[in-house]
């Protein structure tokens, strides 16, 4: 299920927006394809990126992943719990295991970002 | 034809599916990778026991008056006088010492034996032990597609393996059966085998059934380790639980490219016997020198160095990984690697996505496998 008070990105990572911050995490899917999850590389805070820009990876059992900003802005925090807990990201991968907060520079992005009835049809496509 | 449809399926296919595993092709089979969970499935085999489908494996029959010499005399390891019921395990290589598989093989009987090689270098192997037939007093029987193979690993084996009702009148031979042993059953009218092997390092045992057995087998024994929590495993983590023992794998530590003095299996090497495939090329590796060694790495950091990232040591490259990834008994980022055995070892780092990482050489095995002695004892880690 994918919950609507959100959007999505083509690399299956979620974004909440509250003002002009927005929390990203990866989504159910990405988190089951990738297995269990040992190692989350995240970008320092303060760092400035665009949309797009690989910020980080995601390592699993099985495979490595690159995390991609899926907005413009500087990193204003990071979650220190699924450094120590990578875990996490499988457990409550919309929840406890969101990943940064970006502060938004461009709010104009969030439009080419998917609603949750597009994403859920990428899924099913 | 779709590369789907060429997958073979074992007899547990959709067992494996109603059961929440995620299937991949693997050697031409179509197998479970994971079903709960890489980590949590290998804490399982570690804790308590887990039961693999490992139908892939290739099973071929050799038999005949000649067949000791005649094997004795192609494998590296030795096999003439192995008692009947014990197990060798070996590799076979080319006329150059490179590794084209490594088997066991099964003293059966006085002229009856079991080669178990790898399912992806089966159809090759058979080839090659064909084109080596002589004339007389061998034959070879290629029974893969009709047996199956169930592995039942973990300190609690031994107690859910001995309820099975086919063992019932052998408690005795079962419960005296030593590592790299194996017990002939009649089940039904049918051979089965059961030995007292396995690719995990934990006490454990391998069935060799009719495909027909498999289905039935599977369900009693996890009727039987119902009180001890067993589980279904998948290949990642039978990859996770032989990593951490630095138990080689075919198409990482060991290849065509690779001899066994290089990779570690030295002492599956018989140089003393008179014969076999690429004796002289190993007798003259060993006097030259052997060229490279697989050594242990502890990657600083969780980034895991996988297969293929390039070791280095004061800037220079000396070799690469073999197999890497994240010990989750020892909980942290591991790798194997061949390195140039004339390069020194300090300053090491390895390279991953084109960024360097220090790491540090670490004792192989990383954990101690524990197929001997009592298999309900405590583990202390290394």
């Amino acid at each position: 299920m994918v919950p609507d008070d959100r959007k999505y990105s083509q690399e299956h990572e979620w974004i909440l927006q509250e003002d002009d911050i927005a929390t990203i995490g990866v989504t159910d899917h990405a988190a089951g394809e990738l297995g269990d999850v040992v190692f989350v590389e995240l970008p320092e805070v303060g760092a400035e990126f665009n949309q797009g820009d690989s910020v980080g990876t995601i390592e699993s059992v099985k495979a490595v992943a690159d995390l991609y900003l899926p907005v413009s802005g500087e990193i204003v925090a990071v979650n220190e719990a699924v450094a120590d807990s990578p875990e996490l990201v499988n457990q409550s991968p919309l929840e406890d295991g969101w990943l940064m907060k970006v502060k938004l520079s461009d709010p104009s992005e969030f439009e080419n970002l998917l609603g949750a009835a597009a994403y859920e049809g990428l899924l099913g496509g | 034809m779709s590369e789907q449809s060429e997958l073979t399926r074992t007899p547990l296919n959709r067992w494996h599916r109603e059961h929440g595993a995620r299937m991949v092709p693997f050697a031409g089979y179509e197998m479970p990778v994971q079903y709960r969970g890489v980590l949590a499935e290998h804490a399982t085999v570690r804790e308590r026991v887990g039961l693999f489908d490992i139908t892939h494996m290739g099973e071929i029959f050799v038999t005949g008056s000649a067949a000791e010499t005649w094997l004795d005399g192609l494998v590296t390891n030795r096999v003439t006088g192995l008692a009947e019921g014990k197990i060798v395990y070996t590799a076979l290589c080319n006329e150059t010492g490179g590794i084209l598989d490594d088997m066991l093989i099964y003293r059966l009987g006085a002229a009856r034996w079991l080669v178990v090689c790898n399912a992806a270098n089966r159809v090759p192997v058979v080839a090659w032990l064909q084109s080596r037939r002589p004339v007389a007093g061998v034959s070879i029987e290629d029974r893969s597609l009709e047996m199956s193979l169930v592995a039942v690993q973990g300190p609690y084996s031994r107690a859910v393996v001995g309820r099975l009702a086919a063992l019932a009148d052998r408690q005795d031979d079962f419960n005296e059966l030593r590592f790299y042993s194996a017990l002939n059953c009649t089940v039904d009218g049918e051979q089965w085998i059961v030995s007292r092997t396995g690719y995990t390092g934990e006490h454990g045992y391998e069935l060799y059934v009719p495909n027909a057995a498999l289905l039935p087998l599977w369900e009693e024994l996890i009727t039987h380790g119902g009180d001890r929590q067993i589980e279904p495993i998948g290949l990642a983590a039978r990859d996770t639980l032989r990593f951490e023992v630095c138990y080689s794998l075919y198409g990482h530590e060991l290849s065509e490219q690779t001899t066994p003095l290089e990779a570690g299996i030295g002492w599956a090497v018989k140089l003393k016997k008179q014969q076999f495939v690429g004796r002289e090329a190993l007798i003259a590796q060993k006097a030259a020198g052997v060229p490279r060694r697989l050594i242990g790495l502890a990657i600083e950091g969780r980034t895991i160095a996988r297969q293929g990232a390039v070791v280095l040591s004061g800037g220079e490259v000396i070799g690469a990984v073999t197999s890497g990834t994240f010990s989750p008994t020892l909980k942290r980022s591991l790798a194997l690697a061949l390195v140039s055995s004339t390069s020194g070892v300090d300053d090491l780092e390895v390279e991953v996505r084109g960024r360097r990482f220090g790491c540090h050489v670490v004792t192989i095995p990383f954990l101690s496998a524990r197929v001997k002695g009592d298999p309900e004892a405590e583990r202390t880690l290394s």
